[in-house]
């Protein structure tokens, strides 16, 4: 069971600094989560660490794909407006 | 250590004056300061008027993370074609960062001041901001050290910025009431949960007054950027002003909302109204009676080099300072030297007293001019200029009232590359758009002006002049006044016509 990280990310370190089990690494294009050490943070904290920072919608994804910040769920920007911007995507 | 409250000093009643009317014989916004202040910030590009003439600043960009979002601002910082905060083209390292530095300082001995800014906010990426710190200050003495934040891990690092003898700290702080906190932040993250609304903005709210607090106890100085956003916080920023000059900020910035389509920002896509520069200046001028007021940033991005107003980051990219050898010992000789000679011109700036307008009558309306002007004189070609400085003229002198940009910040979709995002004003041309910036004004002084633009802008109701190329700003400024006020066109009288 572990996260993982899509092409939307912005590579900003963010996450890096809060993950409790420094399974975030630097790579190309963006950063990457090492699947055997993340742990979704269970036992550590509520909520996982990378996803609660991420500023990024759609940048953090589960095993089954999909969006722990789907679009708008950051912003707050109408799905209409991300469509209309080219912004928008239904699943990773 | 409790800083003095700025206008309970004797100065305060001349401060008010100054800032209603104009005033002639004030240098700049630190004239009134209390001494020991002033003789902190006076050499600041970043808080001194005259000083940034002269002196540069660099940022480094060491700080991606960030723990807040702000509805003006996208963490998408790679196009190398804006200029704005959070922007920037090259992430570096403490140590890539220390290279740059004694580089620039080195190649830029007038480089005094440098910042850590972004792209993300500094104390969010505590390891990487103060080891920076740590080195420069053991490596580069004499540079001065600054950093800004959005306040919300403030206190916890009071200390260690105090440790770092870092004596400058901006704190961004748009809002003092949730409820308008909730419109400018959707999500703050917080003891390891990413808080939304009214509560996120209610914990930074406290963090930053806090924060400030505590500096300001500590006799580090603390200047408060807010960003004016029109039917959000314009008319609160009145009330914020009042709050962060008790607490003791000692300058209070008020810049313009960025908000374009283009960016990606909530703002920009909500089309959400920037501010006009009647509007910036009508709220400064409505704060600058509480505190010392900030009219000449530029909102440099978070890895700017060089004076206020240009950058020179593209000398100094990672492939090029990697082949730089530096003698920062050799260099500091170097530097101090210009320095000395730099000090030198401003302490006689300082002893001269700017232009007053003896002899045009009293009740002469004052009159707005826009300068395309370059180290104190008016030296660029009207189609060259990439900002204008905008004094005002009046019976009681001229004074600098702000900068306006001619080039927005973007290049367009072309230099962004998010082909499917819509390019706003694209169908505008740039002459058109220079001459909308300049709104408001009666005169452009540069030193040259092509046909085209003469005419259109004569058109606009505003007279270009070039006669004035290489001269003093702020005598250029009063000689043209004196020309107007001849006529006796500033007269209530003569001026019926114009206001029925």
């Amino acid at each position: 069971m572990a996260l993982q990280i899509t092409e939307s990310c912005v590579n900003c370190w963010a996450c890096v600094d809060v993950c409790p089990n420094d399974a975030i690494y630097e790579d190309k294009p963006h950063f990457l989560i090492d699947d055997a050490k993340c742990t979704e943070c269970l036992g550590d904290h509520a909520d996982a660490q990378c996803a609660a920072i991420c500023p990024i919608e759609m940048a953090i994804v589960n095993e089954l794909g999909e969006f722990l910040n789907p679009p708008g769920s950051l912003t707050g920007i109408p799905i209409e407006k991300l469509k209309q911007f080219g912004l928008w995507k239904d699943a990773a | 250590m409790e800083l003095p409250v700025i206008s309970n000093t004797a100065a305060a009643a001349e401060s008010g004056g100054c800032a209603s009317s104009g005033c002639g014989t004030a240098p700049d916004a630190l004239s009134h300061l209390p001494d020991h202040i002033r003789a902190k910030v006076q050499d600041h590009p970043c808080y001194s008027e005259e000083a940034h003439h002269y002196f540069a600043r660099m940022h480094v960009a060491v700080a991606p993370a960030c723990n807040i979002q702000c509805n003006y601002c996208n963490r998408k910082y790679d196009c190398s074609n804006e200029s704005r905060p959070g922007v920037v083209s090259e992430l570096l390292t403490p140590d890539q960062a220390i290279k740059k530095v004694l580089a620039v300082a080195a190649e830029i001995p007038q480089m005094t001041v440098l910042g850590i800014a972004g792209p993300g906010d500094p104390l969010a990426n505590p390891g990487r901001t103060f080891e920076t710190f740590e080195q420069l200050s053991a490596r580069a003495p004499d540079i001065k050290l600054c950093v800004s934040t959005n306040g919300l891990t403030l206190p916890q690092y009071v200390d260690e910025i105090a440790k770092h003898n870092i004596d400058h700290v901006t704190i961004t702080i748009n809002c003092v009431d949730p409820e308008v906190g909730a419109k400018i932040y959707p999500w703050i993250f917080w003891e390891n949960k990413r808080i939304f609304g009214i509560e996120g903005a209610r914990i930074l709210i406290e963090q930053q007054q806090k924060g400030l607090q505590m500096l300001t106890d500590r006799g580090i100085l603390v200047k408060v950027n807010s960003v004016l956003i029109p039917g959000v916080n314009d008319e609160h920023l009145k009330e914020v002003s009042k709050i962060v000059k008790a607490k003791g900020a000692f300058l209070h910035n008020v810049m313009p909302l960025i908000a374009e389509a283009e960016h990606g920002t909530y703002y920009g896509i909500m089309e959400q109204p920037e501010p006009t520069p009647e509007m910036l200046q009508d709220l400064q001028d409505a704060c600058a009676g509480d505190m010392a007021m900030m009219r000449h940033c530029r909102q440099c991005r978070a890895d700017a080099v060089g004076l206020l107003g240009e950058d020179r980051g593209d000398e100094f990219t990672l492939d090029k300072i990697d082949v730089m050898e530096v003698d920062y010992e050799a260099a500091m000789v170097r530097r101090k030297v210009v320095h000395d000679e730099i000090l030198e011109k401003l302490d006689a700036q300082r002893g001269v007293v700017k232009p007053k307008a003896t002899g045009i009558p009293e009740g002469s309306r004052p009159v707005l001019m826009a300068v395309a002007g370059k180290n104190g004189v008016v030296a660029e070609h009207f189609g060259h200029a990439k900002e204008f400085l905008i004094y005002e003229a009046s019976p009681e002198g001229v004074r600098f009232i702000s900068h306006r940009k001619t080039e927005l910040y973007c290049g367009g979709m072309d230099a962004c590359g998010d082909g499917d995002m819509v390019d706003a004003g694209a169908t505008e041309s740039l002459l058109d758009r220079n001459i909308r910036v300049l709104e408001g004004c009666e005169v452009v002084l540069c030193s040259k002006v092509g046909y085209e633009p003469w005419a259109k802008l004569e058109a606009a109701g505003i007279a270009p002049n070039g006669e004035h190329a290489m001269e003093p700003i702020e005598e250029a400024v009063m000689a043209v006044y004196k020309e107007i006020a001849a006529t006796g066109k500033l007269l209530p009288q003569a001026d019926t016509l114009k206001v029925a």
